[in-house]
């Protein structure tokens, strides 16, 4: 699966704080009465999402994302720490207090959780009757909100009729009925083909953009981050282990996690059976550099040539992101010993530099 | 030998007898029971009103209540029955130990059925901030209708059951009919035919049932 990515991206680096995770974390007390056990879903972690973004959390199954997300409209209440949506604590608050809150927060789930009792219509409606609106808006409402979705000819369908991405697309309407400011997409993605997930985006990229609604996305898929994120959180067993622009991790993952997260979508590094396999095909020096704008790799090896230097290209993947370009080359070098060590060192000079282990 | 110009009246009017008890507890024990049934499901572990203390107080009555046999609850429940209801005979007596005796069977169906409901669905409803109560009554209720109708359904025939046996003490209706004017005077013939009347009775409501429930579940 390959998410196109996204060149004109609208960035909002100054947008005010809309959810401040300060320190927080979640722990789950399980197992019958002897054996209590304490679990950390969420540990001592501190975030800013910023009004007008698509922020995304990656992490594998069980890093904690997915409670991270229901910490923020107090489905799952915190342990300690301080967690403000808008400025509201939400920590501390009963279940009744969070009501005024959660009508600001749009939801959106793996399973979609539509209604199996209503109609396509009847989802869309219930948040607003809830909420007290009169009939005639109610209805002129669903409409204008079928319509965003692509969904008008299926009001009256049950959502046993639709397909993965219709359902999705409903719930995406249900949870924009009340115009919440900030919507939490949890794995919203997952349960979809490729093809269906492009469409999903698509819709939530058009929320972002078009009613300036925040996106909380939580996600296991690298290809969803890179196709709609601004900023991206990765998680690890319950901490944020790095976060930044999505394209600074592309380009400089700094953990494991998140290099394995890169490489999930970008090959530009050999994995060790691809190292193994360019071992035995090459016999000379093999290095990996990373490569980005204004880094003269080419300067190096000119240089390198004047001295007899010869060098093939291996493997390697370079891939632009919003506008910056970035990736990794795997290089063979060949020639005399001190010579090859000069573009070395030129080259770790100017560049992260790994060698490839004889 | 039997004489239907006389029987055929009695049975007739054995029946609206026990169109009587068993529409009237129906409704009774299907409201309280109704009640205790959602008390045991939202107080249940993990859901929306969890409460330990409440949950198994309320499953010990239930427990208490279930397995004693509906002919002895009936006589035990004598007492009681003529303090509320000012005699242990007749239809309206019965009507009360049987919906002592229904509602907590019901209680029980519709805990069972609503734990069918995906978690999913509630915990979409209070993302949106809606009140518990109102997650009970718009969301839980109607995700678990088709269930619960196939579930109450089955308790008509229960209760239809349970109205015979009160013939036992005087209650009337066709169980009446059926032991004084058929088994205790070796009558087959009056005995079969309020056999044959409660069958066709107990397949008109598992027809109109199972129509309902198809038309909620849509299929």
């Amino acid at each position: 699966m390959t998410a196109p990515a996204d060149p004109d991206r609208t960035r909002h680096p100054d947008g005010e704080v809309i959810v401040r995770f300060e320190d927080v974390t979640k722990t789950f007390v399980t197992g019958p009465a002897k054996a209590r056990r304490e679990v950390v879903a969420v540990d001592g972690v501190s975030l800013e999402i910023r009004r007008g973004e698509i922020f995304g959390v990656i992490g594998y199954s069980g890093a904690g994302k997915s409670t991270l997300v229901r910490l923020i409209n107090g489905l799952e209440p915190i342990t300690s720490g301080s967690l403000t949506v808008n400025g509201f604590e939400v920590a501390g608050r009963k279940e009744t207090e969070l009501a005024p809150v959660r009508q600001e927060i749009g939801m959106i789930f793996q399973q979609f959780n539509l209604f199996t009792s209503r109609t396509v219509a009847g989802n869309v409606e219930y948040p607003l009757k809830r909420a007290g609106w009169p009939k005639d808006k109610r209805r002129a409402r669903v409409a204008e909100l079928l319509e965003f979705v692509g969904l008008s000819g299926r009001a009256g369908n049950y959502p046993e009729q639709l397909s993965g991405g219709q359902k999705q697309r409903v719930g995406i309407a249900r949870a924009l009925a009340t115009s919440p400011k900030l919507l939490l997409a949890d794995e919203s993605t997952s349960a979809l083909d490729p093809d269906t997930t492009q469409e999903v985006l698509q819709v939530l990229q058009r929320v972002n953009r078009e009613l300036g609604i925040t996106i909380v996305l939580i996600t296991h898929e690298m290809d969803v981050v890179r196709a709609i994120a601004d900023h991206v959180a990765v998680m690890q067993d319950g901490k944020v282990v790095e976060h930044g622009s999505t394209v600074d991790i592309f380009a400089r993952p700094r953990t494991g996690t998140a290099r394995r997260f890169v490489s999930s979508v970008l090959h530009s590094v050999p994995d060790e059976r691809e190292v193994e396999r360019l071992r035995r095909a090459h016999h000379g020096r093999l290095v990996i550099v990373d490569v980005g704008d204004g880094v003269d790799i080419g300067g190096v090896l000119s240089d390198g040539a004047a001295r007899g230097v010869r060098f093939t290209i291996a493997y390697g993947g370079i891939s632009v992101l919003q506008e910056e370009s970035f990736g990794s080359l795997t290089f063979e070098l060949i020639g005399e010993d001190t010579a090859v060590q000069d573009v070395v060192d030129e080259l770790s000079r100017i560049t992260t530099l790994r060698e490839v282990a004889a | 030998m039997n004489d239907w110009t006389v029987l055929g009246p009695e049975l007739l009017s054995a029946l609206g007898q026990t169109l009587y008890m068993v529409a009237v507890t129906l409704l009774l024990a299907g409201l309280l029971g109704l009640l205790v049934g959602v008390g045991l499901y939202v107080t249940r572990r993990g859901n929306i009103l969890e409460h330990r203390a409440v949950h198994e107080a309320i499953n010990l009555v239930v427990n208490f209540v279930r397995p004693i046999p509906f002919i002895i609850l009936l006589a035990a429940l004598g007492p009681v029955t003529e303090d509320v209801v000012g005699t242990r005979l007749g239809p309206n007596a019965a009507i009360f130990a049987m919906t002592i005796g229904a509602m907590f069977a019901v209680a029980r169906i519709v805990e069972q059925n609503l734990m069918s409901v995906d978690p999913g669905v509630v915990e979409a409803a209070r993302s949106m901030g809606v009140s518990r109560g109102r997650i009970i009554t718009t969301v839980i209720l109607p995700e678990a209708l088709g269930p619960l109708v196939l579930g109450y359904t089955f308790l008509v025939i229960g209760i239809t059951d349970m109205s015979a046996m009160a013939g036992a003490i005087g209650a009337g209706g066709l169980g009446d009919f059926a032991l004084r004017l058929g088994y205790q005077r070796f009558n087959d013939e009056v005995t079969w035919a309020a056999v044959a009347v409660i069958v066709v009775l107990v397949q008109l409501v598992q027809l109109v049932g199972n129509r309902m429930a198809r038309r909620i579940l849509r299929r």
